[in-house]
Formats: structure tokens, sequence, C-alpha cells
């Protein structure tokens, strides 16, 4: 007798079959497509709206002069590390677009761009970057959550927010932000499970950059797709073209909608390539060749922007120079602020640690006080 | 911030109560007067938590405000982030002590930091709730004293109460806090009773003071949660040998009470710190170190730790050998009188 024999012998004892768990809907509708959904370089190409393609354009092209202006700014020391997110503009541009001013982002450390795009100050969005201080802003003015260094761990977060937010009535939507690495970590899982499971307001956005500093995705999951992970969840799973800010922005803002009509979560895995190292401490030639990287410049985001705007005769040289100009222009106003020294306040060290300083604290403040002071004095009397 | 409403002082009615209906009775009470408080854990709504300190609560105000999450701590924890972040003030529980330790990077990198990161500008007013200690027979993983870790984390506030009366005023204290509070619940006292007056909460001064539960004069042990009935009961029989101990809870250890702690080792001059969690790297050497910084001209002997052993938490059926006992407490104050 086999095993399948023996159990079904089991089971005919019994007078009626136990209550079964039953998965909560037909999970095709879940299942990403095989392909990455694309707009540019398709017949859809045509109809796309030439508003919507001339906005796209110009915040690419700010996205691509923002990280070579940071990049160059790791090169002058002004600032400690910048993750570049060249190559990726597309999906970090769209990230702040698809939301309206009430929802919320939660980016990881290499989403400053899309944070920059949100509307935060430039420079208040390098200065965890720079060094000054962990979090340049207040997150709650243009609702960005703290840059999060930490792998995945933001994810969690921007569930309890957005349950939160509709626990209080607000259609508030959480855009939570997370690289291909990050997929990994234990809190993705977590964040994924609870977002389905209460049904939250969640968008969770993996840009898929080809690696993990030198971890490429084969050595980093099975899946067949970063997208198939949602259907786990019960939640849909979109393939999107990274580089395709059109197909960026329609998916994500209907994304977006679904949630904030009682829909759920939505996991969307953006295919897209880092161009630049993982940071400017990082030599990309010992996991990756040049081929590799070059077989991804035809595909760039805005190259890809410009063929169609180009073929549709909606924007002409002069006015792609235009555009060029004005991101020139954030990005000589960036320099100039940056090469400001900031002025610090090593007192802030203790202000902030607690609402209100324990006796410790206040201790060491006053030691903290007294070396100062002592430096101070000692420079007066080296004149 | 950290108060309890002044017009609750003024209602009486004294009766006995376990600490564990004083812990639900805080969380009831501070969900009936702030629509912001949300607890969520796994098992705290139908069930009631695996201990019942979450009775009632999902029944009187409703699954969204009494949650049962799915069984993931970091996820439990980072959500509670979230919600602290959008307004709300979540008690999160995490329902044995060894069972918060999934959760330890969102504690460590985020709960703790979250206002020190934004310069004030995003706190966090979480209550983490986790019963903690031995002297149950639990087995592995429910039994850990796991407040070192939580301890040597700036940005942590680390409570115990050790009394029925401190359960619900430090709980209450903690929910209203602005900062995150690691509310460590003794569990081997869950089921002591004391007489506690539940409209008059006798805990109001603010978190980070220390108690002298009994006067002495020639040595103070130093102690907090389940180990303070062991040293009241110590100072008890040490009376028979000539010693007249002061006993000192210092309820919450962030921040510490360094002056209470002090002035009663100044007046006594000898001390012995008291508690079951290892005692290698464990809280005692601290607050051993901090009496020495400040007293040491007053001591007449060593600042001595009892603690328990520097072992993983054991089996249940050898954990008494294990936790410090009146007797190992007894012997270490005997061996106060170093000098004769």
């Amino acid at each position: 007798m086999t095993v399948m024999e023996q159990r079904s012998t089991r089971r005919t004892g019994r007078t009626a079959p136990p209550p079964a768990w039953q998965p909560r809907t037909d999970p095709a509708p879940l299942l990403p497509d095989a392909e990455p959904y694309r707009v540019l370089g398709t017949d859809a190409a045509a109809k796309a709206d030439p508003e919507l393609l001339r906005r796209l354009y110009a915040e690419v092209v700010r996205g691509r002069r923002y990280n070579a202006q940071a990049t160059a700014l790791t090169k002058q020391g002004r600032l400690a590390v910048y993750p570049s997110t060249t190559g990726q503009e597309a999906a970090e541009v769209a990230a702040a677009l698809a939301l309206e001013e009430r929802d919320w982002l939660f980016p990881s450390y290499r989403d400053t761009l899309a944070a920059v795009a949100r509307g935060l100050d430039p420079v208040q969005a390098l200065t965890l970057l720079r060094g000054d201080w962990h979090t340049g802003y207040d997150p709650h003015e243009h609702r960005v959550a703290p840059l999060s260094t930490p792998l995945a761990t933001q994810l969690p977060h921007a569930v309890g927010l957005a349950h939160a937010a509709r626990l209080k009535g607000d259609d508030v939507v959480a855009l939570a932000m997370v690289g291909d690495g990050g997929t990994s970590e234990g809190d993705f899982h977590e964040a994924l499970n609870f977002a389905a499971v209460w049904q939250a307001p969640v968008v969770f956005l993996v840009q898929n950059n080809g690696y993990a500093i030198s971890v490429p995705l084969a050595k980093q999951t099975a899946a067949p797709s970063l997208a198939h992970k949602a259907v786990g969840y019960g939640m849909p799973g979109r393939l999107v073209d990274g580089n395709d800010a059109v197909a960026m922005h329609e998916v994500l803002t209907e994304a977006v909608t679904h949630a904030r009509e009682g829909g759920g979560p939505t996991l969307i895995e953006a295919v897209t390539y880092r161009m630049d190292a993982h940071t400017n401490a990082d030599d990309a030639t010992r996991y990756r060749t040049d081929d590799e990287v070059e077989a991804w410049r035809d595909h760039d985001p805005v190259l890809l922007l410009e063929r169609v705007l180009t073929e549709r005769g909606l924007i002409d040289e002069a006015g792609m120079q235009a555009v060029r100009d004005d991101a020139e222009t954030m990005a000589a106003a960036l320099r100039e602020r940056m090469n400001a020294d900031p002025v610090l306040d090593p007192m802030d060290l203790f202000t902030h640690v607690y609402a209100e300083q324990t006796s410790q604290l206040r201790e060491q403040a006053e030691q903290l006080r007294a070396e100062l002071e002592a430096e101070a004095e000692a420079s007066e009397g080296g004149r | 911030m950290a108060t309890v409403a002044p017009e609750q002082a003024a209602k009486p009615a004294t009766k006995p109560a376990t600490m564990a209906q004083a812990l639900g009775r805080a969380l009831r009470d501070a969900m009936a007067e702030d629509p912001s408080v949300h607890v969520l854990g796994e098992d705290v709504g139908t069930l009631g938590g695996v201990f019942r300190i979450t009775d009632g609560l999902a029944k009187e105000f409703g699954d969204d405000r009494c949650t049962d999450t799915p069984l993931a701590e970091a996820g439990i924890l980072g959500a509670a982030v979230g919600m602290a972040m959008y307004g709300l003030r979540p008690v999160v529980e995490m329902q044995f002590d060894a069972f918060g330790y999934p959760a330890f990077e969102q504690l460590v990198s985020h709960v703790a930091k979250m206002r020190n990161r934004t310069r004030g500008t995003m706190p966090l007013p979480i209550t983490i709730r986790i019963p903690y200690g031995g002297g149950i027979g639990g087995v592995e993983h429910h039994s850990d004293s796991s407040e070192a870790y939580y301890m040597a984390t700036p940005g942590l506030t680390v409570v115990t109460p050790a009394t029925v009366a401190d359960a619900y005023g430090l709980l209450r204290q903690s929910i209203a806090s602005d900062d995150p509070v690691v509310f460590l619940e003794p569990k081997r006292l869950y089921w002591s009773k004391d007489t506690w007056n539940p409209e008059s909460p006798a805990t109001v001064e603010p978190i980070g003071t220390a108690v002298v539960r009994r006067p002495g004069t020639s040595a103070t042990l130093i102690t907090y949660g389940p180990s303070l009935t062991v040293c009241l009961e110590a100072a008890e029989a040490a009376r028979a040998e000539g010693w007249d101990l002061e006993v000192v809870d210092l309820r919450s250890l962030v921040p510490f009470d360094d002056a209470t702690v002090a002035a009663s080792v100044r007046r006594t001059g000898r001390a012995v710190v008291v508690h079951e969690s290892h005692g290698f790297g464990g809280p005692g050497g601290e607050i051993a170190a901090r009496i020495t910084e400040r007293c040491f001209h007053h001591l007449e002997a060593p600042v001595l730790r009892v603690a328990g052993l520097d072992i993983p938490y054991p089996p249940p059926m050898l954990e008494r050998h294990h936790l410090p006992g009146v007797d190992r407490v007894l012997d270490a104050v005997a061996r106060l009188q170093w000098d004769q």
C-alpha cells in the first residue's frame, strides 16, 4: 500500500471533511506578465500625453544632472558617499510624481533623487550623505520618511503609516522603495505579509538594478522575477521597464489609485540598471563587464524620452537645450550651496536623544561644554 | 508628558489585585482616555494575550484598536513605527522576552533613533511590553532577562515594575511618554497580589525615579522587578544577624536615578546590586560602577553583585540554581564585612 492510499483510506473514515484553508483568490490575476511592461518604443508611445512626456523628460534630465553633480561632490570631499541612481532616474522620478501631496514616500538610502523630485530641498536631502546629521529635513513637511540605511526596514513603517491613515479615515497612500538586494531581507517579507493581511494602502517599488553592491540577481533569488513574490502574499505583482518613464508613471499611478480606493497593496518590480558603481567607494569592474554596461546605454531613460519627443515633434533641439540649461542651473546652485561648510553645534548631540535629557546626558553635556570652552581658549591663546 | 491625570487621584476604594490585572486596567484606561492608543501583537485580541493582560480590550474597543497581527515581531514593531509616525500611540506586546529578538533591528536602528535622526521632529511614542525573567518553569526562550541589551541602546527608556501599583502607574506613564519605552513585565510577579487603589495610581513620580522600599542603615540592596521580593525577604532574614538593610527599587533602568541610589549608599556605606539577569556585562556592573564613582569615599566595602549565572537560561528543572535567591543575597551581605 502506498502512502497516498493509506491517506485516502483514513480519509474515508471521516464523516465530514475538516475545514480546509482556502486561498483568498484565484492567483492568476496576481501574477506579473512574463515581459516588463513598456510604453516607449511601442505603438502605445504615439498616444502618450505630450504634457506628461515633456514633464517626465525635464525631471529625468534634472535627475541625471543631479546624480552627476552629487557624484562630483564626493570627489571634492563634500559628500562622504553618494549611491548614484544614474540610469535609474525614470523609476526615481516616477515614484515621486505618482504620489499626491498627502501621500508618504519611504525611500532607501539610494533614493535621494526620488525625495528631491518630491520637492525636498536638495541640500537637506543630502545631509545624511554629507555627514552633518542623519536626516536633514522634517519628514512631515513633504511626507518623506528619513532615508533608510538598513535594508528594507522602512517597509514595515510604510505599512504601519498607511494602516494608521486608513484607521483615521484619510485616503493616504504610502510608497515604499527598496532595491533588489533588500528583497532578501526578513523585513521585506514581513512588510508585504502585513500589508496584504491588513489590505493596507501601500505600494512597494523594487528597483532591480542588477546588483546588490556586487552580488547579481541570480545569486539573490531563485524566483522567476521579484514581482512574482507578490502572489505568495496575495497581492498583485507588476513587472515594469524601470527605464521607461511613461510606463513607470502609468503603473505606479495605477497602483497608487488602486491602494487609495481600498484595493490593497501592489508589488512593482522595475527592471533597470545601475550605470555607476554602488558608491564612489566601490569598484564595479571587479564584478561586471564593460560590454554589459554598454548594452544598457541604448536603453537609457533620457534617450528613450528624447526619441519619442523628437519622433512626435514635441520638442526641438532648442527645447532640449532649455531643459539641459535648467538642469545646469539647478546643479550650479547645488554646487554653490554644498561648497559652504555646514555650521554644526556639538551640543546638538544631546538635544534629541530623549524628550527630556536624562541626568546622565546632562552630566555629559556639561563635560563636552567644558571641553569646547577649553578648546576655544587654547585656540585664542595660540594666536 | 508622563503624568497621570490629577482628577484620578481623588477617587478612593482600595482592594487587592494582581499585577496582571493592574496592567490590563492600565491598558484599558489609557485606551478609553486617548483614542490614539492602539494595542497590537500576536494573540492580544481574541485570546486576550497568553497571560491575559489584554483580555477584553478587543471586545471593548474593537479589532482596530486591539489587533491580532501576523506572527512576526519585526513586522509588529515596524508597523508600530509607521503608526506612531502618523500620530498613533501603539502599545506592542512581545509575548515573551526572547520573542523580542527578531524585532531587535527595528528597536535599535529605528525605534531608539528616530527622534535623534530627525532632530526631534519625529518622536516615536511606542510602548513595547515584554514579559521577562524566569521562575515560572518556562522552557528555553521563555525566561530571558534581556534588560542589559535594552539599557545599552541610547534612545530607549527602560522601566520595570515590581509592585501592583507601579505596574499600573508606570504603564500609564509609559504610554503617555513621547519617547519609546521598553516596558519589562516580571512575569513571575504577574499573579502576586497587593492592596491597590485602581482609581489612584501610586506612581506619580516621573519615570526615572527610584524608590526606597524599606529603609535601613547598615547596607543598601539595589534591585528591580522580580528580585525586589527576594531582597525584601532577605532584608527581613538579615535582621536576625544584626543587619538593617535598606532596599532600593530602581523601577527605571534608563533613565537611571543616580541621586536616590547614591544618597542611600552614602547613608549606609555598603551596597549589593541584585538582579536575575547575568552578571558579566549585565546591569549590575554598570550600577556598581556608578556607585563607586559617586560614593567611593563613603564606601566601607566593595560594591557587590548578586546576579544570575553567566549561562544561557537553564532548563526549568535547574533554574532555581541560576536565579539569585535569599541565601545568595545573604551570603553577599555577609561578605560586606570583608574588613573584619
